[in-house]
């Protein structure tokens, strides 16, 4: 698989697609970046057109997510006309809408996977991260439809303060539930660029003790291991497949490099996507960025391994800067100070890196 | 003699790739990576078409290949598939919707 991946890197095909059919939700995550207000979102016969073009475009691997892709009353017929389009589909969900009935239907579309949140195992931590009264209840009974029906499930818990505590518990959780458990401790700004929700990031401290739990990393030895220095290779390396072979698509039509990238491209309402994804310069220039061309990263001795986002540090104002979050990680993973540290005297990371969500170009419908 | 008759599963996933379908079954993610020949065999595989003529038709014209050897290796890849329940095979004529 990663063959094919690198394949698609190296030809410039967009192989995978993540696209949020609405930002609307049932919930209200007090880490959640979206706006749920609906701005005029893509009809269902605009999606379809869409998931035509991107078919054509080549993309193999389809996310389905939002807001709470559910809202919409045509989901199915969405995920319907992606699976005749013969995508490899996966669903990003909260899962309260997903009775008996919903399961079934999924399974019939042959839906690859599903991905579900889940904060805590604690009934009252996650509905008060939820703000939705019965919330936990409900998505596990989801949990347990969609495993009943042989489909792939995986419990996603986003870590932050309010359930810092609690990631042992949610794995146990999803062991006993028979599924898959990622974690994820990545909190970025709202989108009209309040950064109050920073304030939920995990301390850096904490998360040294995450990278330090074997279930979560099997190959401690490796993964906590003193940076390599580079090669000539890695410097000539690209930071991911952002822009490369991967994108992201609003619910109102806005083309992105990455769902956590949002650099305006183009819009799949005016333009053919394949315009949109050979001819933008922005993608053109998120594409050319290589390892040596970082401000300050070029010069760090974790530059090879860290977990460098760009579209973190296009937030942090630079796509070639350095993204504060990953800095964090690398330090907290190694013990050994990143460049961007070193350059500001900092002996540990700043605990907030100071970012700011671009808004979305606005379109009407 | 009896024909045999293939059809693509509904339940997979498939994509062309720089001239190679990529194959996945999101029942057991068994991935495949089909090769210009059985890429073309795939894609006449509409269940009405028996596999005798795929052979002939869409790999002989097409590529150059001996007919005995192009008929054995397309049983032996649709044996692989069908094994996978990527294709499903028969010795009657099938429709696509009977392919779930």
């Amino acid at each position: 698989m990663s063959e094919v991946g690198q394949k698609a890197f190296n030809l410039g095909v967009p192989l995978a697609v993540h696209m949020d059919v609405t930002y609307r939700c049932n919930e209200r995550c007090v880490h959640c970046y979206l706006d749920h207000d609906d701005h005029g979102e893509m009809t269902t016969a605009e999606i379809k057109g869409a998931l035509d073009q991107l078919a054509e475009a080549g993309v193999f691997f389809l996310t389905l997510s939002g807001g709470e892709p559910f809202m919409r009353r045509d989901f199915f017929e969405i995920v319907e006309h992606a699976r005749r389009q013969l995508f490899n589909v996966k669903v990003k969900t909260n899962a309260v809408m997903i009775g008996a009935a919903e399961a079934q239907k999924l399974r019939a579309l042959s839906i690859d996977s599903i991905q579900i949140s889940v904060y805590s195992h604690r009934p009252a931590v996650h509905d008060a991260i939820t703000k939705l009264p019965h919330s936990f209840e409900r998505t596990i009974k989801a949990v347990q439809f969609l495993r009943d029906q042989g489909l792939r499930v995986s419990i996603a818990n986003v870590l932050m303060t309010p359930n810092l505590a609690d990631h042992y518990g949610v794995q146990k959780l999803a062991a006993e539930l028979g599924v898959n458990y990622t974690l994820d401790p990545t909190i970025t700004p709202m989108m009209d660029g309040d950064t109050s929700i920073l304030a939920l990031r995990v301390p850096g401290e904490e998360l040294e003790e995450v990278f330090r739990n074997p279930a979560l990393v099997p190959n401690q030895e490796e993964f906590c291991a003193p940076p390599k220095p580079p090669s000539d290779e890695d410097l000539e390396g690209y930071s991911c497949s952002a822009g490369h072979s991967f994108c992201y698509i609003s619910p109102y039509g806005d083309v992105f490099p990455c769902v956590q990238f949002p650099l305006p491209t183009g819009n799949v309402r005016r333009q053919k996507f394949l315009d949109i994804w050979n001819l933008s310069p922005q993608l053109k220039e998120v594409r050319s960025i290589q390892a040596k061309d970082l401000t300050v990263c070029s010069s760090c001795s974790h530059v090879s391994s860290c977990s460098r986002c760009p579209g973190l540090a296009y937030m942090e104002g630079s796509m070639r800067g350095p993204s504060t979050a990953d800095c964090e990680k690398s330090f907290y993973r190694t013990g050994v100070p990143t460049a961007n540290m070193l350059r500001q005297g900092l002996s540990k990371p700043r605990t907030t890196a100071p970012l700011v969500q671009i808004q979305p170009v606005a379109v009407s419908a | 003699m009896s024909e045999t008759y293939i059809v693509r599963s509904s339940a997979i996933a498939a994509r062309l790739l720089a001239g190679e379908m990529m194959v996945m079954n999101s029942a057991d993610s068994t991935f495949f990576t089909l090769n210009e020949v059985a890429t073309a065999i795939w894609q006449a595989a509409d269940g009405r078409t028996p596999l005798r003529e795929i052979v002939r038709e869409q790999v002989c014209e097409q590529f150059d290949i001996d007919p005995e050897q192009a008929q054995a290796d397309a049983e032996q890849f649709v044996a692989d598939l069908s094994k996978h329940g990527i294709l499903l095979v028969s010795d009657n004529p099938m429709s696509a919707e009977s392919a779930r």
